[in-house]
């Protein structure tokens, strides 16, 4: 039992005793929840204290026997890319349970005991090391999200979490599939020993084989994170979930898919994912430009952030299949970025949404003028989102870019297009919603952020900052497990590799 | 040899299960006429004794397990596994039963009777070892449950469901019977053993085989409810009074596949190839059209009817894996399959009100914030339906599909594993009402759990977790036991 243990259980803990709280104590199960959650956070701390930078393989491990036959272990461990995914998942459950503290008051005790399973889920996922380990957690994610949506979500909250309970399972079945067939041919599901087994030829895979395999993974993936035109779901639960719903959702839930790419996809099949990646990469490029042009003409603030997101995670699917250094350490800062900034906006479009009960843009007007403080908060979060340097999207897209500019040049060229437009489409609701004429209407209806809503944003701004100035924090750790990543699967010849490891520091 | 005119005392105890079920069945009808107006909880009570003392008699015969009756009956960790299963199903339909026979002011002695005979019927089918025996048993088993199908005689869906389950069911026992008739003309013998032996031997007519088999599939097909014989299913489940469709969707089930996969696991072995395309596309045929017929269903119980035919789907996946592996993964799945089943069923009891009138999708509206306890166990049953890792659901598809990718069975794996994300769809949709819907009338007129009733719901329940975190214990047994002596 070590501390990722208990950063695991702790939340499964606290979903246990929320359950068995009286409905009656609403009060006591915000505070429970909050509390139980900022536990976790600082425990969660105690893993990036102790991560060794520089060693082999991953730490923190724990390896027992779940079930006997077939051998299932509870195999956990983190590296450099697991690490700071869990960081932010435990990071952002207190930020999402205080969120909620006066917005939900149906059913309180239901909505805090599932945003402390999700949270399970999530640090779950990150951390299992066991093919079928990983299945559990992906799935167990599932179910509290699905009533997060359903029960406590806008008018057509049912149709939005139906759909998004489908499409996941639709993937994830075929993933499943393919697990249990790398167990028929591995005779295990440990992933280090299957990875293991590929290096030394042990399993010989048939390049139909491998490609069917790398195509399931994929698929489930790509639905997750979503890649165009698997996306459809997205806006759907993100405009019908709750504001934390949406906050995990995009912060969190999105870079499940993400990190199987990096995780699973790259390292075992190596030949099937370079042979795929012209025309993943094409997706992406489309993704990164559709999602940026639907965003420009969304009515919907909850929307166009929705659409948003289709745009950048376009970005981190793209640095991830140029298989260079600084595409793929991009990629991974990225997702880091992405999950703080998109789930700060989330977060104050949740503020503007509970003082004028609307996300039209057109129902706003003159905020700056009524709410200066919630302005200014958003004015940085939205410079942080469309990549202003010295603020954390930055560094990400940048490395991206350079990535793909290495890997081949015209590609770079049309994702910057997503640069340029992301200032527009963000720049422009800002200047609708913030801006112009003040109405009476949200005259009434915008008073200055309160205590609570300061204590939600101001940890997400001092992050954007702070990821933004100095990336050297979270990167090399990143980079160091990268680079194996791209070792393991000699997909960067070490000129590139050079290179890009001076990009790097030129980056810095 | 002396001659043996009294059967010996291992006998006497492999026999033993079948011996307290008939016994106590027996009893009941006669302890009917001194308390049956007024203790009609007797004999409720007593029949759970006799099934706990049953379990106990089948674990004594596990304990010496052997052949019995110059060899018709043969007690083996197979037929023990499902002895205890279909015991633990009967107690579990009489305490969901309790409530239902109240609130219909039915005789209780009969029925009890009638479920005590019918799962010593299907204890008879999955220890026989001869086809003769299995034939006994199945119909000591499908009698009475014709019975039970029709109990509330003066409801009109109960006769219907009770007719419509006689005829059909007595054609498919007919074509098991010609099957049977045909394989005796092959073989002269009707034991299982002997004639996997006879069939090995050279000169046997191959079509004549494939002529029993095919006969033996349909009359098994029937009682699975698989693909294309699955018509009875919705409308007899529907009929049935709830805790019966709740116990046939479950224990002459299992016992069906019991003798299914003993059959074709020990004396058609080795003509594989004559029956294994039948069983894929039966597989196949009962996936899709089990989960898309669900789909549309608007009835509780016709929905659960279309989810039975999906799930003898997926259990025919394993039998078509054909390997031990794939027995054990059956043996599995048909438990974790039982848990849930009965589950749900019950909260259709718990919901339909006298005269069962609430059994539509719609009635359970608002049932989360009426009852948070039910809608959660509903929920668990629900999830393991549709094989959210954690329940016992879960696991029993892992383990099929995991037999049939080692059997390289790849097409027939995905699309089943598809068609299970198709079978999320219909379940979600219960989640939905219960959970994301006003309280309608139903559940708000809704009467407190019954004592009985909540025990036929928490006890799946913890089987269901059992089986979805610890499935080790009994998935270990369960490949023990799935070695035939052939």
């Amino acid at each position: 039992m070590n501390m990722l243990d208990l950063v695991i259980a702790l939340p499964a803990i606290g979903f246990l005793i929320a359950l068995l709280i009286p409905r009656a104590m609403d009060n006591f199960i915000r505070l429970f929840a909050l509390g139980f959650s900022l536990l976790t956070f600082v425990v969660s701390l105690t893993l990036v204290m102790g991560f060794q930078q520089g060693a082999a393989g991953q730490q923190f491990v724990t390896n027992v026997v779940w079930i006997q036959n077939p051998e299932i272990h509870y195999h956990v461990g983190i590296d450099g890319l697991s690490l700071w995914l869990i960081i932010l998942s435990t990071f952002l459950t207190p930020i999402a349970i205080l969120l909620s503290w006066n917005a939900i008051q149906d059913r309180a005790k239901e909505y805090f005991a599932f945003l402390l399973l999700l949270e399970f889920g999530l640090v779950g996922v990150f951390a299992a090391w066991d093919l079928f380990l990983f299945y559990v957690f992906w799935e167990v994610v599932l179910v509290p999200m699905y009533f997060l949506i359903g029960i406590w979500g806008h008018d057509r909250r049912i149709y939005a979490a139906v759909k998004f309970f489908l499409y996941t399972m639709a993937g994830s079945v075929l993933m499943l599939a393919a697990i249990i067939f790398l167990y028929t041919q591995a005779g295990t599901f440990d992933y280090a020993s299957i990875l293991d087994q590929f290096s030394t030829g042990k399993i010989v895979l048939t390049h139909l084989q491998e490609t069917l395999l790398f195509l399931a993974f994929f698929l489930a993936f790509a639905i997750k994170v979503p890649l165009f035109p698997l996306h459809t779901w997205l806006p759907d639960a993100h405009v019908e979930a709750p504001t934390a719903g949406s906050l995990m959702l995009a912060s969190v839930m999105l870079k499940m898919g993400t990190y199987g790419l990096v995780r699973f996809c790259l390292p075992m099949f190596p030949t099937a994912a370079r042979e795929n990646a012209p025309w993943i990469v094409i997706l992406a490029i489309i993704g990164i430009v559709y999602g940026a042009l639907v965003a420009m003409v969304q009515p919907n603030m909850k929307k166009l952030v929705a659409y948003s997101s289709v745009s950048h995670l376009g970005f981190v699917v793209l640095g991830i299949f140029t298989f260079t250094q600084a595409g793929l350490d991009g990629a991974v800062y990225q997702m880091l970025n992405h999950g703080i900034s998109t789930g700060a906006l989330f977060l104050l479009v949740g503020f503007l949404y509970e003082r004028r009960h609307s996300l039209e843009i057109s129902s706003y007007g003159g905020v700056a003028t009524a709410a200066p403080w919630l302005s200014i908060l958003f004015l940085i979060t939205t410079l942080a989102s469309i990549g202003l340097p010295t603020l954390n999207n930055f560094v990400g897209e940048f490395l991206v870019l350079q990535g793909a500019a290495q890997a081949n040049f015209t590609w770079a060229v049309f994702a910057s297009l997503g640069v340029i437009l992301s200032a527009c489409y963000m720049l422009w609701m800002y200047q609708r919603v913030f801006f112009g004429e003040l109405s009476e209407e949200v005259k009434h209806h915008m008073p200055e952020l309160s205590l609570r809503e300061w204590a939600c944003a101001v940890p997400l701004i001092f992050m954007m900052l702070w990821m933004g100035m100095y990336s050297q924090s979270f990167i090399p750790i990143v980079s160091e497990q990268n680079a194996k990543i791209l070792h393991q699967g000699k997909m960067s010849s070490p000129v590139r590799a050079m290179a890009a490891v001076q990009g790097v520091n030129n980056a810095r | 040899m002396p001659a043996n005119f009294a059967p010996s005392s291992s006998e006497l105890l492999r026999f033993s299960p079948e011996l307290i079920l008939s016994g106590a069945g027996t009893l009941l009808m006669i302890l009917d006429p001194f308390f049956g107006k007024k203790m009609p909880k007797l004999f409720g009570h007593l029949s759970i004794v006799a099934f706990i003392l049953a379990i106990f008699g089948a674990l004594a015969a596990n304990g010496d397990a052997g052949p019995a009756f110059s060899n018709l009956l043969i007690v083996d960790g197979f037929a023990t596994f499902f002895r205890i299963l279909v015991l633990v199903i009967g107690i579990l339909a009489v305490l969901a039963s309790y409530r239902y026979l109240d609130r219909e002011n039915s005789e209780t002695s009969e029925y009890h009777a009638l479920m005590l005979f019918s799962v010593a019927g299907q204890c008879l089918m999955v220890a026989s070892n001869d086809l003769i025996m299995i034939f006994i048993g199945l119909e000591i088993s499908s009698i009475a449950s014709y019975i039970l199908a029709g109990y509330l005689r003066d409801d009109k869906r109960n006769n219907e469901s009770a007719l419509k389950y006689f005829l059909l069911g007595s054609f498919a026992t007919g074509f098991f019977l010609y099957g049977i008739a045909i394989t005796y003309g092959i073989t002269a013998s009707t034991k299982l053993n002997v004639i996997a032996t006879a069939l090995n031997a050279p000169g046997v007519s191959l079509p004549m085989i494939g002529f029993a088999v095919a006969l033996m599939l349909v009359g098994l097909g029937f009682k699975i409810s698989g693909a294309p014989f699955q018509m009875w299913a919705p409308d007899v489940y529907q009929g049935a009074p709830a805790p019966v469709s709740a116990f046939m969707a479950t224990a002459p089930k299992a016992a069906a596949f019991a003798i299914l996969l003993r059959i074709f696991m020990t004396s058609f072995q080795q003509s594989a190839t004559l029956w294994e395309p039948f069983i894929w596309i039966s597989a196949l045929a009962s996936m899709t059209i089990g989960n898309f017929g669900a789909l549309t269903q608007t009835n509780l119980k016709r929905m659960l009817a279309y989810s039975s035919i999906a799930h003898a789907g997926y259990l025919l996946v394993a039998v078509a894996a054909r390997s031990e592996f794939g027995t054990a993964a059956a043996m599995f799945y048909l438990a974790a399959y039982a848990l849930m089943n009965i589950g749900a069923f019950g909260v259709i009891i718990h919901i339909s009100g006298k005269g069962e009138k609430h059994v539509q999708i719609s009635d359970l509206a608002g049932l989360a914030q009426k009852q948070p306890v039910t809608a959660a166990l509903l929920t668990v049953f629900l999830l393991s339906l549709i094989g959210v890792p954690l329940t016992g659901g879960f696991f029993g598809k892992f383990y099929i599909f995991h037999a049939a990718l080692k059997a390289n069975l790849v097409w027939l794996s995905v699309l089943g594993l598809l068609n299970s994300a198709v079978a999320a769809y219909y379940y979600l949709r219960l989640l939905v009402v219960m959970y994301m819907q006003e309280p309608g009338e139903v559940t708000n007129s809704l009467e407190p759990l019954t004592p009985g009733l909540s025990a036929a719901l928490v006890l799946p329940a913890i089987g269901t977790f059992f089986l979805g975190i610890l499935p080790g214990a009994v998935l270990t047994f369960a490949r023990s036991a799935a070695i035939f002596t052939r």
